[in-house]
């Protein structure tokens, strides 16, 4: 009796191949961040509106509390967000819209693999060097306020790295949403600066947003936004107990489920009328 | 292999004048236009074959190649290469197929092509002991051992578009999109990548689709060519044969060992060229052997050799018709 292989299923096919290709992607990620040293040290360097809004809120904070946040609990308020914003934010949306107007995009529409994983492992392969970029701002947040960080319960940590991991795939699947808009208008960066306004407000990103007034907060809840940002920063800063911190990670991640389809199907779409000029 | 039935692809332009007052009218109306890159295109090329896709520029030969390879969906018509639809761009047809487009590029510009070559590995899933002897045979084969591991931006324009050309074979197609892969290069250099290109086809039975500005690519590597203007097919078949139907006339070339009059020369045929001892005359098919006859009787002849038409001439003559229609000159039978 002979028994027949049995060929995996199409998807599952695909997803070995990714598994197998991504460490390679990263690593080849990696030497192009290395060879781009300079310039990525300038850039993640010019991400210092934390730092300045540091400064405003401890001397608001100076005269006494507001709310629950002392002097102390602002530093460590945000130089978490200073922390969490540089190791999520990524370049997708500016490189998407140059490679689908000047039709570089071909290279990887040509490859048998999925460009949006592409893009995932260039990206993703910042993280180390941003993680080294971020490594003493850890250090002096854990001196400043190592008694608020919710480092010293295992539950809290777990969620707080999960968080992270979700924050960088709401912000990667965003910014492919508003990259793949390339496809259609002429330029997607003007619709991006108005999601960055936006962003900025119910994110958590200038202000706390329990320091906010109630509709914000209100409106704030609802909003992918703060699940970007403030989520993980409120969980390490100890802001939020396990069970809450736990039930809003179930929502940060059908946020995360929401936003990669609506990045799939916006994609699908605009491929189709990619016309890769030039050449 | 590839089979292309009455395939259309339009592209929506918009359209604006020059102008401050035109810029303004296009924010609140813009106005767009339908051009027809390719129209009613049909042809088949079957595993193995070489053949050159010409036409001038803006015929839509690069558009039908990026249709071929799966990047741009067709306005109507059906196509197949190996099977497949292209524009599912199903990750068995990305690895059956490779464009090279001579202007664009693929290797990375800051690592040394070795890296392009080690991602590529990971992304076609070849086995390690497959792509480095792919790659230690096509490096080989180019004579660029020196110049995989340094960064791509120091290379010259030559070692770029031979390291580009390890990239787009180490998955070892079966079916090769080659738009314009000589582009820039110094004669040497366009004569090596030629003989590597056949060299290819030849060991891997590999269907070669070629665009090409330089003849000598389409005349060196392609026993078949495809014409298009304006998007439609004008020919379809044997190079020999689209030559000597727009051209019916051959060029002899003679070095005389003592000059001679030009009125001798004009009465054998059309005097093309005079270069010292060197003449070279149009002459009728149909006189060819007469005229050889004559100039060997009358003319102190050192050396004659007889030759097609180049084939630049042949289409500068195919694309001077009138309209697409009359210039129809032949299509090859089942395409």
């Amino acid at each position: 009796m002979t028994v027949a292989a049995v060929e995996p299923p199409r998807g599952a096919r695909g997803l070995r191949h990714v598994v197998r290709a991504f460490p390679t992607l990263l690593r080849v990620g990696f030497a192009e961040i290395i060879a781009y040293r300079a310039e990525f040290l300038v850039w993640v360097l010019t991400t210092n509106m934390p730092l300045v809004m540091l400064a405003i809120w401890r001397a608001v904070a100076a005269d006494g509390p507001v709310g629950r946040f002392d002097q102390t609990q602002f530093t460590a308020y945000f130089l978490a967000v200073l922390i969490v914003r540089l190791l999520t934010s990524t370049w997708v949306i500016w490189q998407m819209s140059m490679e689908i107007r000047d039709g570089t995009l071909a290279a990887k529409l040509l490859r048998p693999i999925h460009p949006l994983v592409a893009y995932a492992a260039e990206h993703l392969a910042a993280v180390p060097m941003r993680a080294l970029v971020v490594s003493p701002i850890v250090g002096v947040l854990v001196w400043v306020a190592h008694d608020r960080l919710a480092l010293g319960d295992p539950r809290l940590l777990a969620i707080f790295l999960l968080s992270l991991l979700g924050a960088w795939l709401l912000i990667y699947f965003t910014m492919v949403v508003v990259g793949a808009l390339a496809f259609f208008v002429d330029s997607a960066l003007g619709v991006f600066d108005l999601w960055i306004a936006i962003h900025a407000i119910f994110s958590g990103y200038l202000i706390p947003l329990e320091s906010l007034p109630s509709w914000i907060r209100g409106a704030a809840a609802v909003l992918p936004f703060r699940f970007m940002l403030g989520f993980p920063v409120e969980v390490v800063v100890g802001l939020l107990d396990p069970a809450a911190a736990a039930r809003q990670l179930a929502v940060q991640w059908g946020y995360v489920v929401v936003l990669a389809s609506v990045a799939l199907m916006v994609w699908r779409a605009g491929v189709r009328r990619f016309q890769a000029f030039g050449g | 292999m590839i089979e292309v039935k009455d395939l259309t692809k339009t592209y929506r332009v918009h359209k604006r004048a020059p102008g401050v007052a035109a810029a303004l009218r296009s924010v609140l109306r813009r106005r767009y236009e339908d051009v027809k890159a390719v129209e009613g295109l049909s042809f088949r090329i079957a595993d193995g074959e070489r053949v050159g896709f010409l036409g001038p520029n803006g015929a839509g030969k690069t558009t039908t190649l990026k249709v071929l390879a799966g990047l741009l969906h067709p306005t109507a018509g059906e196509v197949r290469v190996g099977g497949f639809v292209p524009q599912t761009r199903d990750a068995t047809f990305l690895r059956m197929i490779t464009l090279v487009m001579g202007q664009k590029q693929q290797l990375l510009w800051d690592l040394p092509p070795s890296e392009t070559y080690a991602m590529n590995r990971a992304i076609y899933d070849v086995p390690r002991a497959d792509a480095d002897a792919t790659v230690k045979e096509l490096v080989e084969l180019l004579e660029i051992g020196d110049l995989v591991d340094k960064p791509t931006r120091q290379l010259s324009l030559g070692e770029r578009m031979k390291c580009e050309l390890v990239a787009a074979l180490l998955h070892k197609p079966r079916v090769l999109f080659l738009d314009e892969p000589t582009i820039g290069l110094d004669v040497a250099m366009q004569a090596k990548m030629r003989e590597f290109i056949r060299d290819y086809n030849e060991r891997h039975g590999a269907s070669v689709l070629l665009t090409s500005h330089y003849m000598d690519d389409v005349v060196a590597l392609c026993p078949r060519v495809i014409v298009i203007d304006h998007g439609k097919l004008i020919y379809d078949g044997d190079l020999k044969e689209l030559v000597r139907r727009v051209r019916p006339d051959k060029r002899v070339t003679m070095r005389l060992s003592q000059p001679a009059p030009v009125d001798k020369l004009a009465a054998l045929g059309t005097v093309v060229s005079v270069e010292g001892a060197k003449i070279v005359l149009s002459v009728p098919s149909a006189r060819l052997s007469s005229v050889v006859r004559d100039a060997l009787a009358a003319l102190p002849v050192a050396d004659l050799t007889i030759e097609d038409p180049p084939l630049e001439e042949v289409m500068r003559e195919l694309f001077r018709g009138p309209t697409d229609e009359a210039r129809v000159v032949g299509v090859r039978a089942g395409a």
